[in-house]
């Protein structure tokens, strides 16, 4: 069980590392969700199951939502897809643009 | 002594100005600076890359950045003392944590006389098996008054900030609100039809069963909020609205807060005048027991499941 709780540690040290050194936004809420699920399984090994149950919820659940939907209101989470849409709008606006001018 | 003045000679004296600005009667800078409505900034691709290049131009000439000794020596010595200061921050909490007594130590300067009043005669004197649950809502019940108020400020300071008026500016936001996101996606709904009855189950659980294991109203209203959003994501506004809206969040919050309020404030009440209380603690390990440690778990409950879910709402669309 000594050995379980210094795995989990280690994962703790490395999850909290890497969503600072982490360059894509979605990744990093990821990982901090991972960190949450983590810290709520240490709190059981604490025997203190009410933390972990509020930790699990709040923690790895509720938070990173409500950081899922900030990235999206700030419009950080774009797909492939859409990039090449947005390119091509644009390229016709630019297109519009000239044949006004013309 | 003070005398009347006659209107003209009042419309120039400070006190007079003051008071209009202060009103709002005359706009200061109305007919006195020219006012153009704002233009929207645009500029094509070839604008931009100039811009991008006169900025990098203005920066190489001004610092002379690839020259300039001493802003290369500012470079390194700051990412070498940046280095430095996290490690020295990082030995300063790790030998403050080496000093820390050991855990569940006998010995240790928490095991004094507070804890073992809760241990020895926590059961008998609220009637909780779980005895975390009797010290927050019992014990310190005051606390957790304060903490919900808390959360219920914070929804009303997202309110304030997060919320959209207008009808325009709403269907704007609902339009880009579905902008990223698949519609009726089948998966997911299948998915979030299985689970969210036994999600909400459970936290309807979590939170009766408060007072006999680990629980409780704050991680049950979580868990409730979290089943809320997921069903929210899986099947729109459309559904939830039905049940769940500014409206009912306000009946619910202020039902729940002025409830606990009551029944705190009765216990205080026969607490501080040494009158026996009249609710009855029941037998330890029933469902209804404990006395009003149950009720006020499931305000608690009610008010953190909501303001989860409103946030949530708040946060994506900016109204109901």
């Amino acid at each position: 069980m000594q050995l379980f709780t210094y795995i989990l540690m280690g994962f703790l040290i490395v999850c909290a590392v890497s969503v600072s050194l982490s360059k894509n936004l979605l990744n990093s809420i990821a990982i901090f969700m991972s960190y949450s699920l983590i810290m709520s399984v240490i709190w059981i090994l604490l025997e203190s199951p009410d933390l972990a149950i509020t930790e699990a919820a709040v923690g790895a659940g509720v938070t990173s939502v409500l950081f899922f939907v900030t990235l999206k209101k700030i419009q950080a989470v774009i797909n492939e897809d859409e990039k090449a849409e947005e390119d091509q709008t644009e390229g016709k606006e630019e297109n519009g643009n000239e044949q006004e001018n013309q | 002594m003070s005398r009347k003045i006659s209107d003209e000679k009042y419309e120039k004296t400070l006190s007079f100005r003051l008071k209009r600005w202060f009103e709002g009667t005359k706009d200061p800078f109305l007919d006195t600076v020219e006012m153009k409505p704002q233009k929207e900034f645009r500029e094509t691709k070839e604008e931009k890359e100039q811009r991008a290049k006169e900025k990098q131009q203005l920066l190489e000439r001004v610092y002379d950045r690839n020259h300039n000794k001493e802003i290369l020596l500012f470079r390194k010595l700051y990412r070498v003392v940046s280095v430095l200061f996290c490690l020295c921050l990082v030995t300063v909490l790790l030998v403050a944590v080496s000093f820390l007594p050991p855990l569940g130590d006998a010995d240790n300067p928490v095991n004094n006389e507070v804890p073992a009043r809760y241990i020895e005669s926590g059961l008998q004197e609220t009637g909780a098996v779980n005895i975390v649950t009797g010290m927050i809502l019992d014990y310190r019940a005051f606390d957790t008054l304060g903490e919900s108020h808390v959360l219920f400020i914070a929804t009303c300071t997202v309110l304030i900030l997060l919320r959209r008026d207008g009808d325009k500016k709403k269907k704007q936001e609902e339009v880009s609100d579905r902008l990223h996101e698949p519609k009726n996606d089948v998966i997911l709904q299948t998915v979030a039809r299985v689970l969210v009855p036994p999600i909400i189950i459970f936290g309807i659980y979590v939170i009766l069963g408060g007072h006999l294991g680990p629980g409780g109203g704050f991680s049950g209203g979580a868990v409730i909020g979290a089943g809320l959003i997921l069903y929210l994501n899986a099947f729109g506004f459309k559904k939830t609205e039905r049940f769940f809206t500014a409206k009912t969040y306000k009946v619910m919050c202020f039902g729940a807060l002025g409830c606990y309020c009551l029944a705190k404030s009765y216990s205080f009440y026969t607490g501080a005048n040494h009158i026996e209380s009249v609710i009855p603690l029941g037998t330890p390990g029933a469902i209804i027991s404990s006395g009003l440690i149950l009720i006020l778990n499931i305000c608690v409950g009610i008010v953190v499941a909501g303001t989860m879910y409103t946030f949530y709402v708040m946060f994506r669309k900016g109204g109901y």
